[in-house]
């Protein structure tokens, strides 16, 4: 579904994105484990296209189009949705609008239900702003309701755990299982190896690169040991 | 009761008005009150209980008198319908309103110009809010997409002890053209009052806002909120005054305008004074553009950029 090959970014001379691969199959749950400063979100924006982010070398294929060139919108209809880490807010725009925004294409009178799959009540909260009185883990839940919403092939999900109180996380890691039982390929991209437990396959990136891939229990044990105790982030060993 | 030999001319206004979206029904009911001007010609005038509208006609507009009696409260909005639907034409509306004391009424204004190549439409209000009276004022524009077209609403209102005046001015609906805004408010002791001005400036518009809010009385409290938007060769300038004259005085101006574009652009002008050292008036304003994640936000659910921005104007100026 999606093939990263050999991506590279350099912003300001430096090398950010050094050269990663990356393979992510049809209705594959993909975590990427990183630590800060890894570039997990910048990968994150090369694959979406945001923040003004082209690679300088490598490539992006997309169901075998390389979509390196595309607008946001033109890789959002093509099925890549983006959940950011700290999603924007909206003055005057309610959760419903929101939703069924997301849910154009014939889901708008199911948009209740994404709400309930995170947790939320739609009557407490679908006539409700997306402006700054929402928490900022209730602003994470509707970010993930609104990625259901829009049924993408490939949901790219940036720390969605980040922020979310240990009560709303199983909400989360739900909606998640759910976005892949309709059948969507999601890159998980974290630094918490207790998210990646719902992974089907983890890469953990280190200094731009992938510097290995493997099974979750694997990959999150290698991590502990190596990465967490790592006295050189982003100069690897390996 | 609509006259049968200006059926026509009302018939035009309800369909220019439904044209830009707004509900006709309104207009259409037995049971809400409401006056309809086109130009100088008083279309429609249906007061009820406890509500007067006196009306004389001028050679350039019309003269209103609004009176909510004393204690009156009225369940559904009153709808006052002004336009004028020609190119080109003057309507002047010079308006009196008296909301007695203990009254309560919520008005919606809609400002029908579909045509305007050479309009102006003016507006002045001495507007007088009884004690404890309670007056909400919504007024919106739908214009065309010419802008040639004037709207000069100056209104000065004073607020009674306990009072309350909320009004919403909204001109998002075609061109604005020129538009001088100019409203300024007397609060008496806990009087409230609140002002605000949204409009999203295209083309060549020229913008011009002055809100002015005097805290005289004991524990007044006032806001002077504005929300514009900007693209093209936009032009406005926003004036948010708040005077904090009486002790534990409250006010605030909050003024943000958003430049779409490199061409347009915005002023804003905050200005606050206090006299007595219990009172407390603060402010803020941002000029700035539309934010980019936001935009990237919307375009990543598969609007296209413009869509995006659409949705992210229309939420502020909602």
């Amino acid at each position: 579904m999606l093939v990263v090959e050999n991506l590279q970014l350099k912003l300001n001379g430096n090398s950010i994105i050094n050269g990663l691969d990356l393979h992510v199959g049809k209705a594959e749950i993909h975590g990427i484990l990183g630590e800060n400063g890894t570039g997990k979100t910048t990968v994150a924006n090369l694959i979406m296209g945001t923040n003004n982010y082209r690679p300088t070398g490598g490539r992006i294929v997309f169901e075998g189009e390389d979509i390196s060139g595309l607008s946001v919108s033109q890789r959002a209809k093509r099925g890549i949705t983006l959940a950011w880490q700290e999603p924007a807010r909206v003055e005057g725009l309610t959760v419903r609008d929101y939703l069924s925004l997301s849910a154009k294409n014939g889901q708008a009178d199911r948009i209740e239900r994404y709400l309930l799959m995170v947790g939320m009540e739609p009557g407490q909260y679908m006539d409700r702003d997306i402006d700054a009185t929402l928490s900022g883990g209730e602003r994470k839940r509707i970010e993930m309701a609104s990625v259901l919403a829009m049924r993408p092939k490939l949901a790219i999900l940036d720390e969605p755990d980040s922020g979310i109180d240990i009560v709303a996380l199983p909400l989360i890691l739900n909606g998640i299982t759910e976005m892949n039982k309709q059948g969507a390929s999601v890159l998980l991209i974290t630094h918490s190896e207790k998210v990646t437990e719902v992974a089907h396959c983890v890469s953990i990136l280190c200094a731009g690169k992938i510097i290995r891939t493997g099974s979750p229990l694997e990959t999150s044990r290698w991590f502990k040991n190596n990465c967490l105790t790592c006295p050189h982030i982003n100069e690897p060993l390996y | 009761m609509v006259r049968y030999s200006v059926e026509k001319e009302y018939q035009g206004m309800i369909d220019a008005y439904q044209k830009a979206g707004g509900d006709k029904s309104a207009l259409q009911s037995k049971d809400t009150a409401k006056l309809v001007v086109h130009e100088n010609r008083v279309l429609a005038n249906d007061g009820i209980r406890g509500l007067k509208i006196d009306t004389e006609e001028t050679a350039s507009g019309v003269k209103v008198n609004f009176t909510i009696e004393k204690g009156t409260k009225i369940d559904r909005p009153v709808h006052l319908c002004f336009g004028l639907l020609p190119k080109e034409g003057l309507q002047e509306i010079i308006m009196k309103v008296d909301a007695q004391d203990d009254s309560e009424v919520s008005v919606i204004a809609h400002c029908i110009f579909p045509n305007a190549v050479k309009v102006i439409h003016k507006m002045d209000a001495d507007i007088n809010i009884g004690a404890n009276a309670r007056f909400d004022y919504k007024e919106t524009h739908y214009h065309g997409e010419d802008g040639g077209i004037e709207v000069i609403p100056k209104a000065r209102v004073r607020v009674g002890k306990g009072g309350v005046w909320q009004s919403t001015f909204a001109l998002s609906q075609g061109l604005v053209g020129r538009l001088d805004y100019d409203f300024e408010v007397f609060c008496q002791e806990k009087a409230v009052a609140e002002l605000v001005v949204k409009a999203y400036g295209r083309g060549s518009d020229d913008i011009k806002i002055l809100e002015k809010i005097h805290l005289d009385g004991r524990g007044a409290r006032g806001m002077a909120k504005s929300r514009l938007v900007l693209s093209d060769r936009a032009r406005a300038e926003v004036r948010g005054e708040t005077y904090g004259n009486a002790p534990y005085a409250r006010g605030h101006v909050d003024c943000m305008e958003l430049v779409n574009g490199t061409e347009a652009v915005a002023v804003a002008i905050p200005m606050v004074s206090v006299t007595v050292d219990t009172a407390k008036v603060t402010h803020e304003a941002a000029i700035g553009s539309i934010d980019r994640k936001q935009v990237e936000t919307l375009m990543a659910r598969g609007l296209d950029e413009n869509e995006a921005v659409d949705v992210i104007v229309r939420g502020i100026l909602k």
